[in-house]
């Protein structure tokens, strides 16, 4: 299983904050994994497209789209950053 | 560089990471960081201050989110690229969730060193990537309604011109 999380603008535009899921077959990147996700409708395809405003982490750390991802991992998606 | 400071746990890394949604004490946190550390001479402090006008609209409140976790260990290899640039004797972040209006504190950077040119560029650096690279993000309420912050590109250039950070 893999923990899924999401913050922000993307948290309340999918309706979700936080899911675990079976890793699937052949899935084994964060672009993979990214691309996967954008085919569950309309929600997740209009976030998962707009690269310029997404950002993704695998273990609380930033990562790029060719990141390796495995079972276990922690992966989140969020806009860029806005604090301070 | 451990334990430098007296008022920390004995073990604990000097360099200290508070998110927290209650306010700080400013006069409070730079006096702790000054006691029982005589090789300080310099402290430079920020702090991050809501207004009540972004973008041209009036802003109500401010709801701050965070990604627990990464938010601790994004700040602390931020310190961690400051204290490789410069001499840091001692760093604080505090960084407010939750909700917050006009004129409220967000943020506090505190750093200290021997000689103020350090502390001064180290504290400047600390909040540039903390701007960038710590994943928090502001929703605004206005009378037009809630809207998410966006990021700004002027944020980006002031992070970049630090140059190319090392990752840890």
């Amino acid at each position: 299983m893999i923990t899924l999380l999401y913050f922000a603008r993307l948290r309340e535009a999918l309706g979700t904050g936080r899911e675990e899921l079976a890793l699937p077959s052949g899935i084994n990147t964060l672009g993979a994994l990214r691309d996967h996700l954008s085919k569950r409708g309309d929600a997740w395809a209009r976030e998962m497209a707009d690269r310029r405003n997404l950002r993704a982490a695998v273990n609380q750390d930033v990562a790029a789209a060719d990141t390796p991802i495995k079972d276990g991992d922690e992966i989140a998606f969020f806009p860029p950053v806005t604090g301070g | 560089m451990k334990s430098l400071s007296f008022h920390r746990l004995p073990g604990a890394d000097a360099m200290s990471v508070r998110v927290q949604e209650q306010d700080f004490d400013v006069s409070a946190e730079l006096a702790l960081m000054r006691i029982g550390n005589p090789k300080i001479g310099a402290i430079a402090s920020f702090v991050g201050v809501v207004r009540d006008i972004n973008e041209g609209d009036s802003v109500a409140t401010m709801t701050l989110e965070h990604y627990p976790g990464m938010t601790e260990k994004a700040i602390t290899e931020i310190i961690g690229q400051a204290r490789g640039r410069w001499e840091v004797l001692d760093a604080l972040v505090i960084h407010r969730v939750g909700t917050l209006k006009p004129t409220d504190q967000i943020v506090l950077v505190i750093v200290a060193s021997t000689h103020r040119g350090d502390a001064f560029a180290a504290c400047e650096f600390i909040m540039d990537y903390l701007k960038t690279q710590a994943p928090f993000w502001k929703k605004e309420i206005t009378p037009q309604g809630a809207r998410w912050v966006d990021a700004r590109v002027t944020d980006s250039r002031a992070a970049e011109r630090w140059g190319p950070v090392e990752k840890s």
